[in-house]
């Protein structure tokens, strides 16, 4: 007698998954070989499984309605006769993975064992869809990697390193060579941890992926690739994507003179059509998913920011700030932090899992401002924020705006943003309903800065006003911690000092 | 201006649009069909075949039918194989065993038969061990047999290229024939080895490829000893044949200047004989002939296909009862030309043979993947064993199933 474990095949073409939707045969019961055991849905049909093996049913591994992954054991059968012509099956993880929902309060402390904030990586398990695009993570499930980088990253980044060395250097030492200055990690290096994924081959090497024919175009049309979005499979720049980078690029050229179509010619021919492809095409997916899933609701308060300008002439003066551009948008975005931390579920996430919604609180800053830069609309984030110093914070935002600028923003930056910050103030706006960037419950506008009469003890007099609007996911947020964000937010913003505490 | 119609055309009115059903075409009403025997296991007499059918000995007959038991007890233990894990994938035939055997059959040793994927029946009249078939659909194999041995080619699995292959092979037959002709007239020696022919298999959905096109363009031009037999199984997956062609099949040989010939492709007694006439016509040197055997897929495409989600169970039910192996067991009973311990014999054999197969499939081996590598150029290549060895890291940075286990 032994005991034989049947695992679930994949009866398609690449299934990883199905459910058991009725079992034909019970603990006990004698079986044959072929005897149908149970009968299973896939995505793509209803299939019965029949039995590999003749025995009697020793056991049901999982029960009806529970959907398993290929490769999970399902039946275990003990054979009666020998039957030489069964495989040894290996023994497998347990069949129902349905992780037990423990109770939790909204927010709270984070559990010890995760060492750092470096170990705290928010892309890890959260795939929600981001503003921009970029390489995206596939769903196909791998093997893991050994966690030893230094091997596979030496033998796939030296022949790359030679290529782009030519023959100046005749043998240098690996840990020269390998160009391993990869684009701003999103998981700040931890020690040793194990959470440090190595990455694909690709992402060893510092270069715009592109097919060839698409190099060559690039380079007909004197396009450096590294400015385009990226929207292939694997994160390559494809022909379309610089189709629209192109087009762009003509629209912004010739839009000068000229734009009326001559009054007389059909109407049809009046209108440009522009299809509506990359970062065009993910910023529409991004805020209609936003727009349509998350209840948005959007609060306004008036500031007066008189004591911000002041602060921001003072810091200008300052010795220590030399060099660094200061913005109002600085001390917005210190306070934005500051009051996040008094108010944590607006930095937070809305999470469908397979066991009912849950909402991830974050006990990280990855404050996103939104940038229009030639590609079109960005929200590149800084990394744990809240550990900046005012003018660590100060040099970010530079950066950022830089980078930004250049349209040069790397995926990794606009991955993994816990809340935003947009700056319509900068286009002379006063205030707007902004549209929750994919992924959080919170948003902030920065309307413009100018100056207004304003009622100071009974008297009206010119100060400096902006007005804040913020949009909040209602499904986590509700009225009154918005509101206590807000003004929050605001009160830093009439008072600055207020961050010393 | 203010035309209120177009004005109409010279083809307006004239006889150039034919009117071709397609319930016709789909129900096998628009073209006669070649039957020998019916459905109901009896006898039906046809000017042209009748005569072959005439010639079949009551042993052959009983052959005839423990082929297609044999083949469906294959095919249903090969299902099983797939559902249990232990294939990748799996090709049915039930219900095409008569288009399959009977083909087969006909086909003499010296002939060569292109496949498609699902020939399993053909494979199984050319001596293909069934188990080793397996391999290709296990994943172990690129091929599986040595085509050499039998004269049945590997699985095609890109469709519709066969056709090409085997008009090539069989114009090749065709120059070799006329150099051993020459030779032997001058020699004044025995005369050259029998003369022989192909068979290129194909089905429905492949007739709507470019390649059957070209193919029966070039094998109708130069006369090539071929016969194209396509099997109509009246479904491309989930496409009917009916909007694959609005004239049936076997018609568009008339295009291309050969004789086509539909016949019904559950009827064995039938297939038999015209697959032998086409083989003699097309090894006398006559030139190319098409036929088609209508018949139907009773089963799914693959086992990754499920056709309840694109035809009505009454169509299936329908056709199970014009069933290939029941119809001649009606007729062997009651011609008296087998009885009870014939049947019982041929379910035994069917046992035998599906334990056979499921023991040899468990244990195909996976080949080594070093063989994949070796079998790039006949010689060692310093670029080669620089891939090899890198993959062979590669493959090593992975974490072992057990590793990967514990490290959850």
């Amino acid at each position: 007698m032994t005991l034989k474990k049947f695992t679930l095949p994949d009866v398609g073409e690449g299934l990883t998954e199905a459910e058991i939707v009725s079992w034909k045969v019970k603990a006990g019961d004698t079986v044959a070989i072929n005897d149908i055991l149970c009968e299973i849905e896939t995505a793509k049909s209803l299939v019965e499984l029949p039995s590999p093996y003749a025995g009697t049913v020793h056991e049901l591994l999982v029960t009806e309605g529970v959907t398993i992954d290929v490769g999970t054991a399902i039946i275990s059968v003990s054979e009666g006769a020998l039957d030489d012509a069964s495989p040894a099956m290996p023994d497998l993880a347990p069949a129902v993975a349905s992780a037990s929902p423990v109770e939790q309060p909204l927010y709270g402390t984070l559990t010890e064992d995760d060492g750092g904030p470096g170990s705290t990586d928010p892309e890890a398990p959260v795939m929600n869809p981001l503003v921009g695009s970029g390489p995206k993570a596939d769903a196909v499930k791998r093997r893991p990697r050994r966690n030893i980088p230094s091997a596979p990253t030496e033998s796939v980044a030296i022949p790359a390193a030679s290529a782009m060395q030519d023959t100046s250097t005749d043998v240098a030492p690996p840990a020269a060579a390998v160009p391993v200055d990869l684009p701003s990690p999103t998981v700040p290096a931890t020690q040793g941890g194990p959470a440090f994924i190595a990455g694909t081959i690709s992402g060893l090497v510092n270069r715009v992926l592109a097919k060839p024919p698409v190099r060559k175009i690039a380079k007909d049309l004197g396009i450096d690739l590294a400015d385009v979005v990226a929207t292939g499979l694997r994160g390559e720049v494809t022909r379309e994507d610089l189709v629209s980078y192109q087009s762009q690029r003509d629209a912004e050229l010739d839009r000068a003179d000229g734009f009326w179509g001559k009054t007389g010619k059909p109407q049809d021919q009046r209108v440009e059509r522009i299809p509506v492809k990359g970062v065009r095409k993910a910023t529409a997916k991004a805020m209609v998913e936003s727009s349509f899933s998350a209840p948005h609701v959007s609060i306004f308060v008036d500031v007066d920011a008189s004591r911000t300008m002041e602060f921001v002439k003072r810091l200008k003066a300052s010795r220590d700030f030399e060099g660094i551009r200061v913005s109002p948008l600085l001390i917005l975005s210190k306070a934005v932090v500051w009051a996040a931390a008094r108010n944590p579920s607006v930095n937070a996430s809305w999470v469908d899992t397979p066991d009912g919604a849950e909402i991830q609180v974050k006990h990280f800053m990855n404050l996103g401002i939104a940038a229009a830069t030639p590609r079109g609309l960005m929200v590149p984030n800084i990394k744990n924020a809240q550990d900046l110093s005012l003018k660590e914070l100060a040099l970010a935002l530079n950066d950022l705006a830089t980078t930004a600028r250049a349209g040069k923003t790397p995926p990794a930056d606009m991955r993994g943003g816990s809340l935003t910050i947009t700056n319509i103030g900068a286009l002379g706006i006063d205030t707007g309903t902004p549209i929750i960037n994919p992924g959080e419950v919170a948003i902030v506008a920065f309307g413009t800065i100018k100056q207004k009469p304003w009622v100071l003890d009974g008297e009206v007099i010119p100060r400096w006003i902006t007005t804040l609007g913020g949009s909040f996911d209602h499904r986590v947020v509700d009225g009154d911690l918005s509101a206590r964000f807000m003004a929050d937010v605001a009160a830093i913003l009439e008072e600055p000092a207020l961050l010393l505490d | 201006m203010g035309a209120t119609h177009l004005p109409s055309t010279e083809f307006d009115g004239n006889n150039l649009d034919q009117d071709y059903p397609a319930e016709a075409v789909a129900a096998g009403t628009g073209a006669a069909m070649v039957q020998l025997l019916d459905a109901d296991g009896k006898l039906r007499v046809d000017q042209q075949f009748s005569r072959y059918a005439e010639r079949l000995n009551p042993e052959t007959l009983r052959g005839f039918y423990a082929d297609m038991a044999a083949i469906r007890r294959f095919d249903q233990e090969a299902t099983a194989l797939q559902r249990q894990g232990q294939l990748a994938l799996w090709v049915p035939m039930t219900g095409q065993e008569a288009a399959q055997i009977g083909s087969g059959r006909a086909s003499k040793p010296q002939d060569y038969l292109f496949p498609t994927y699902r020939e399993h029946g053909v494979a199984y009249t050319r001596n293909v061990d069934l188990a080793e078939l397996l391999r290709q659909f296990r994943g172990v194999s690129n091929g599986g047999w040595d085509p050499k041995e039998t004269n049945f080619h590997l699985y095609t699995l890109v469709l519709a290229a066969q056709t090409l292959h085997a008009v090539g092979y069989a114009m090749g037959i065709q120059r070799d024939q006329e150099a051993a002709l020459e030779a032997t007239a001058a020699s004044g020696g025995e005369p050259a080895e029998p003369a022989a022919a192909v068979i290129a298999y194909f089905g429905d959905g492949a007739s709507s490829e470019g390649d059957v096109h070209e193919s029966m363009i070039f094998a109708s031009s130069f006369s090539a000893p071929v016969v194209f037999f396509c099997q109509n199984n009246q479904w491309a997956i989930s496409v009917p044949s009916s909007v694959q062609s609005k004239v049936p099949l076997s018609q568009r040989a008339a295009g291309y200047g050969f004789p086509g010939i539909r016949v019904d492709g559950n009827d064995i007694l039938a297939v038999h004989a015209v697959t032998e006439w086409a083989l003699d016509h097309a090894r006398n040197g006559n030139g190319p002939v098409l036929i088609e055997a209508f018949t139907y897929r009773v089963g799914a495409h693959t086992t990754a296909d499920d056709p309840t989600k694109y035809r009505e169970s009454a169509e299936e039910a329908s056709w199970r009862a014009r069933d290939p192996l029941e119809r001649l067991e009606k007729y062997l009973r009651a011609e008296g030309l087998a009885d009870e311990d014939f049947f019982e014999q041929v379910a035994a054999d069917g046992a035998d043979l599906a334990a056979y197969v499921r023991k040899t499939a468990y244990d195909l081996q996976a080949p080594d993947i070093r063989e994949s590598f070796a079998n790039v150029y006949a010689e060692a290549h310093p670029l080669v064993a620089e891939e090899l060895a890198w993959f062979e890291q590669y493959s090593a940075g992975f974490a072992d199933e057990a590793e990967s286990e514990a490290g959850r």
